[in-house]
């Protein structure tokens, strides 16, 4: 029923795409390696969770969509945001809780959202995300927007009561949905192995007679290939799929977890099977790429990540008065 | 006979830790559940070791003594996990789940307050559900909207629940270890912002009575009520207010529900002025509910109208100059008290 896709030659992908989701990736990856450094600095308050290691799921999900689609996403939620086009200096401003901030300064890392970019939020309950992704494909199957909805989850939310409620609900509704759940073999320190009674998450799907596909989440072809046939079945009406992404987060669950429940050899196996390295070798192996030409994207991200934390520290917190406001739209 | 008894300073989560060890040694249907409580369960290396022991390591230590099967690591899943707590309580276990953050409630509050709460009054007092639910208050650390409620109102509110939230080291095990042993379900909160904080805490295993709230300060002019991190910023506010030549009695209730009413109304009759300071929101809550208490008890002793000191009718902002502005501060306090004077 699931079989784990091996690497697709990104025949549909053209350069200008692939570039694109290369320099996603990178942006990802750089905004996750300086939020958890101004962490460290004191700059960024509160829990911080990052998804360094896990950018080609969102990068080759979101590809596939646009601002009429809708994404749901979690905790660990920067990686999502960038692939769905959230403004990189707002989303920084966020996390320092300015008032430039997306959420102006109100929600933080962990609820950054844009709903003009069908961004539904980061989301502080695990599984709380799940049946919200359900509300936004019952919309677009109402209102016949043609649009879908992603769902993204950890591993650790396929064990609670939303997602098989989740799950039943699109199958019985053939709702436009794509359940998106990154594997990343941990919920905080607990392993996968432990929490989880399914050998594969995606075999959850069968209970619900939805598709349940396994992809390698460090193959952004493989994973691109897998949502395009997902997302294209969701808008065909053809109902919801459930794609498990085996993946790898590269921090601690949160900035500050010791994280003494994994080796350094286990993530060092990781680490060799970078997918950003890989999108980089492929890119120049074909000659869609110089080094040169990599170079020019990997600073073009930089100098734009710099500018805006340069942005962020100088910008206003939110006024006092703030506090009450945005509680209700009338009162 | 009262005997003196020994006391070193331990922090409120060292005080929390102890007195699950010692409930843990004396019973041993008392078992621990939640996310992450050991941490790194069927990691080779962690068999016998915890990975975390709670995410502010309050439970650290104890699967070393006790092992996983009274030490359980669950998966994310409150309705389930929680749920089983109350089933296991009913038939014979004595658990403490872990429920990481108060705000989490909404996960799990069908088995809570339908099946646990109701279970003895339905089943005609033939039923008892000794379970405690340890769970994480309090902004004040940036958590953001979905990790820094109080909600302790919320279960006060609803019949067959003990609510109970320790201010002190000292009354963290006593009241911790009077949960335990009671035969009723019991919400305990635990206030993330005091887990550092320093205080005596006696040695030995007697528990702190529930419905006896403690005064933390005496005083003739004004009579504070305060909850969980509220007694250390009135009794900041009291220290300002003395300066002043302004004596406030600062009450902690300790326990909402059942409330220790005759304390509080004699200290009223005594100060002729109430202030309620809360960190919970201020609609149906637990400083509405002292001062309908006193209003309906008490309004002969007053001199001055009830005043009510709380979070505003919001979420918690993340921000860290809104979060601040969010949880009543020892100025306001103060302010409130100059204000009736
Ligand atoms: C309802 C709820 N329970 C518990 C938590 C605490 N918590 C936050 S993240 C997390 C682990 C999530 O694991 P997973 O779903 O695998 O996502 P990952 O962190 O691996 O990306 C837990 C237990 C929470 N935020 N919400
Ligand atoms: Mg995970």
């Amino acid at each position: 029923m699931s079989s784990p896709s091996t690497a697709i030659e990104p025949a549909a992908l053209d350069r200008e795409q692939l570039l694109t989701m290369y320099e996603r990736m990178v942006e990802i990856r750089t905004f996750e390696d300086l939020a958890g450094k101004n962490f460290a600095a004191g700059l960024v308050p509160g829990f911080v969770h990052l998804y360094a290691g896990e950018e080609a799921v969102a990068v080759g999900v979101c590809a596939h969509l646009t601002d009429r689609d809708y994404i749901t996403s979690t905790h660990r939620g920067h990686g999502h945001c960038i692939a769905k086009g959230v403004d990189i200096p707002g989303m920084v401003a966020e996390l320092m809780g300015k008032s430039t901030g997306v959420c102006k300064g109100k929600g933080g890392s962990m609820h950054i959202a844009d709903v003009e970019k069908g961004m539904l939020g980061a989301n502080g309950i695990v599984g709380g995300g799940i049946p919200l992704a359900c509300g936004a494909a019952l919309t677009a199957k109402t209102l016949g927007t043609g649009g879908v909805a992603v769902c993204f989850f950890g591993d650790g939310a396929s064990n609670q009561g939303t997602f098989h409620e989740g799950l039943n609900l699109a199958a019985i509704w053939k709702l436009p949905v794509v359940f998106v759940c990154e594997n990343n073999g941990y919920a905080e320190s607990t392993p996968v192995g432990y929490h989880c009674a399914a050998s594969d998450i995606a075999n959850r799907a069968s209970a619900y007679e939805i598709p349940g596909v396994v992809v390698d989440g460090f193959d952004l072809f493989a994973v691109h290939e897998t949502a395009a046939e997902a997302i294209g079945r969701a808008r065909r009406g053809d109902g919801p799929t459930l794609i498990e992404a085996k993946t790898y987060r590269y921090y601690g669950h949160f900035q500050g977890d010791m994280i003494t429940y994994r080796t350094e050899e286990e993530l060092n196996r990781y680490r060799q099977r970078d997918p950003i390295v890989a999108v980089k070798g492929y890119l120049l192996a074909h000659g869609l790429a110089d080094e040169a030409g990599i170079d020019a994207i990997d600073a073009r991200v930089t100098e734009k990540l710099d500018a805006a934390w340069v942005a962020a520290k100088a910008a206003a917190f939110p006024a006092v008065e703030e506090t009450l406001t945005d509680v209700y739209v009338t009162y | 006979m009262v005997t003196a008894t020994a006391t070193r300073q331990l922090t409120y989560g060292q005080a929390v830790t102890e007195a699950l060890r010692i409930a843990m040694r004396e019973d041993p249907t008392v078992i621990l559940m939640g996310e992450d409580i050991a941490g790194g369960a069927m990691v080779d290396h962690l068999v016998n070791d915890d990975a975390w022991g709670g995410p502010m390591g309050v439970t650290k230590g104890l699967v070393q003594e006790f092992g996983r099967d009274r030490v359980l690591d669950t998966p994310i899943t409150e309705a389930g996990f929680i749920g089983a707590a109350v089933g296991a309580a009913a038939t014979g276990l004595r658990p403490v789940a872990e429920l990481m953050f108060v705000d989490f409630f909404g996960c799990c509050m069908d088995q809570i307050f339908d099946q646990g709460a109701k279970l003895r009054y339905m089943f005609g007092g033939k039923a008892r559900c000794p379970v405690v639910i340890r769970t994480q208050i309090g902004a004040g650390v940036s958590a953001a909207g979905q990790h820094s409620g109080c909600h302790y109102s919320v279960f006060t509110h609803m019949p067959g629940i003990k609510a109970v939230i320790p201010s002190t080291p000292a009354d963290a095990k006593g009241l911790l270890l009077s949960a335990i042993r009671d035969d009723d379900l019991v919400m305990f909160f635990e206030n993330k912002v005091l887990y550092g904080m320093k205080g005596e805490v006696p040695e030995g295993d007697e528990g702190i009575p529930f419905g006896v709230a403690d005064i933390k300060r005496d005083g003739d002019d004004v009579t504070v009520v305060a909850i969980s991190r509220m007694v250390t910023q009135s009794l900041l506010a009291a220290e300002q207010l003395a300066a002043e030549g302004i004596e406030v009695e600062v009450i902690d209730p300790r326990t909402l529900s059942p409330l220790d009413e005759e304390t509080i109304l004699t200290s009223v009759a005594k100060t002729h002025r109430l202030v309620v300071v809360d960190e919970d929101n201020p609609r149906c809550s637990a400083a509405t509910d002292i001062a309908a208490l006193v209003a309906d008890k008490g309004f002969d002793f007053l001199d001055a109208p009830i005043k009510l000191v709380t979070a505003p009718h919001t979420p918690v902002p993340f921000s860290p100059p809104l979060e601040a502005a969010y949880v009543p501060s020892p100025e306001r306090i103060a302010e409130t008290v100059r204000q009736i004077m």
